[in-house]
């Protein structure tokens, strides 16, 4: 069982200050942020390393951070410019029992991350589901489809925290 | 010469008796035979994590109990846990005995519906009836405790809502003691039932590596023969204060991680269960039960992500808050939102009747799934 700072000094002889940073400052799990194109590798490195053995992606959850420029409109409804999208790994290793968590941002206006599918199959739905809830593009994802809204559902992404309802969909009128 | 077929395509679901809710399955078939399912699921989604954002923590959870609306209580028991870690709350000693009986009648209780609808759908319609017997004293038990018999808003943040029912102990031991002897009669009349063994045993064989590397976890992961329980491996709650087993799929009527495991295994963990409550219920210490509940629930900035062992396997909530008294996120890691997406790599070269048989064993409820 490691700590997450030696998970992560681990980590450091294998990838350069440009793709991996710690950050520990906010209460109880301290965090690894990746570099989105690079995710796939680190994961893959976790996955494979004889003394790091993550082999079970407990979690994936696509996060809006809500951090860009609010922008009101004559509705008062608001739009948010600018500013990241974030997605968060939580990893676990069900032989050597540890954990770790890694954050990694992108940005609003062109989100892309590289899939991890790669490393866990349990990825697969999970990125689908952050497609579908925030629109991020998960690059080299076998099968982006959306997953729990309709398929043929054209009016954003709804998790997002500048989500605005449709006036009408196939017809009917959304708040009815 | 062999002779060359086209392929077919079944729709089966969304409203199908076999799919446990509103569930569509698209197979495609040489003949009778599966070469690939596609899970077409959202048809309950009511975007349970947007409705959260604009709530406060309290009011979340009414909305937890309505996901795995047969295990409302761990939902709610996973939920109450992640928010005090997150605010680091200390909670009494009875509370935490409360909710592991609470959550061990539950599992009970959704096992029941579990093995009792699993042998409905193939055929053995008599068990389906005797489970929902016992399991109707378990909903009284919840009843008398919290008025409720489905979705309870019970476990609160910091404590329960109400203590114990002056009767409930009583009631409790009585049902212990009766339910014993009728697991012997669910084992006679379906687990060694030869007919339902000949439709479960080597049926949808789920290889241990594949379930770790698709995230199964729960029952069905402990039948593939992995000893993982997170009551025992990342331990909550009481539970290290009592003696029980955790079952292990043997593959004692096939091979291991077949359908028959996973059924089984559920009737094991039944009897496991049975012994954590009859522990608990005899040294549950006295207290106040809502003393520890917070009058305003607003946690510092910062996110956390906890766990439980629901009846289904790991439930997951991961909580971001930004200071205010509304959660900026709540995502939920729902067991079988991650064990559904195995089901295509299970019934590939099965018959399409036993892809009712797989879908069945793997218990899944579409009110989590969907969200």
């Amino acid at each position: 069982m490691k700590t997450a700072e030696e998970l992560f000094n681990l980590l450091k002889e294998k990838f350069d200050d440009s793709i991996i940073e710690l950050k520990s400052d906010k209460p109880v799990d301290p965090i690894i942020t990746v570099n989105p194109l690079e995710v796939d590798k680190v994961c893959l490195f976790l996955r494979e390393e004889k003394d790091l053995q993550f082999d079970s992606l407990m979690n994936l959850s696509g996060v809006d951070d809500a951090n860009g420029e609010k922008i009101k409109d004559e509705k008062g409804l608001e739009t948010i410019k600018g500013g990241t999208l974030s997605v968060y790994y939580h990893l676990e290793s069900t032989s050597l029992k540890h954990k770790l968590t890694l954050k990694v941002s992108t940005s609003r206006e062109k989100p892309e991350i590289v899939t991890v599918t790669e490393s866990w199959k349990s990825a697969d739905w999970h990125e689908r589901e952050a497609y579908d809830m925030y629109g991020i593009i998960f690059i080299n994802h076998p099968d982006l489809r959306r997953i729990l809204m309709p398929y043929d559902w054209e009016f954003g992404y709804p998790l997002r925290k500048d989500y605005k309802n449709p006036e009408f969909y196939q017809g009917m009128k959304v708040p009815y | 010469m062999a002779l060359k077929t086209e392929e077919m395509v079944l729709n089966m679901g969304p409203q199908h008796p076999s799919t446990h809710g509103v569930l569509r399955l698209e197979l495609q078939l040489d003949g009778e035979i599966i070469i690939n399912v596609i899970p077409h699921i959202g048809y309950l989604h009511r975007c349970f994590e947007k409705h959260a954002e604009a709530m406060t923590y309290p009011q979340v959870i009414p909305y937890t109990d309505r996901m795995d609306y047969l295990a409302s209580m761990y939902n709610e028991f996973g939920y109450a846990l992640t928010m005090e870690r997150l605010m680091k709350i200390e909670i009494p000693e009875r509370v935490e005995y409360i909710r592991v009986i609470m959550g061990e009648l539950q599992r009970i209780a959704s096992h029941l519906v579990a093995l009792g609808t699993y042998g409905a759908d193939i055929g053995a319609f008599t068990p389906f009836l005797f489970c929902f017997r016992d399991r109707e004293r378990i909903l009284h038990l919840f009843e008398i405790t919290c008025g409720a018999r489905l979705l309870y808003n019970y476990i609160w943040i910091g404590g329960v809502s109400h203590d114990l029912h002056p009767d409930f102990k009583r009631l409790t031991r009585d049902f212990i003691k009766d339910f014993k002897p009728n697991l012997k009669e669910l084992n006679d009349l379906l687990s060694y039932n030869r007919i339902f063994i000949e439709r479960t045993a080597n049926v949808g064989v789920l290889p241990l590596e594949t379930a770790i590397n698709y995230g199964v976890t729960g029952p069905n992961l402990r039948a593939s023969g992995m000893k993982w329980d997170l009551r025992k491996d990342d331990p909550y709650s009481v539970y290290h204060k009592f003696d029980y087993e955790i079952p292990v799929g043997s593959g004692e009527k096939g091979k291991t991680g077949d359908c028959w495991d996973r059924y089984f295994i559920r009737v094991r963990e039944m009897e496991e269960s049975l012994k954590i409550i009859e522990q608990a219920i005899e040294t549950i210490p006295d207290g106040d039960v809502t003393s520890a509940i917070p009058k305003r629930v607003k946690p510092l900035e910062g996110h956390v992500y906890a766990r439980v062992e629901n009846p289904r396997g790991e439930l997951g909530y991961f909580i971001i808050s930004d200071g205010s008294l509304n959660p900026a996120r709540v995502k939920v890691r729902a067991p079988s939102f991650v064990t559904m997406q195995v089901l295509p790599e299970l019934c590939k070269g099965f018959m399409v009747a036993d892809v009712v048989a797989i879908l069945g064993s793997i218990d899944i409820v579409l009110g989590e799934i969907d969200r």
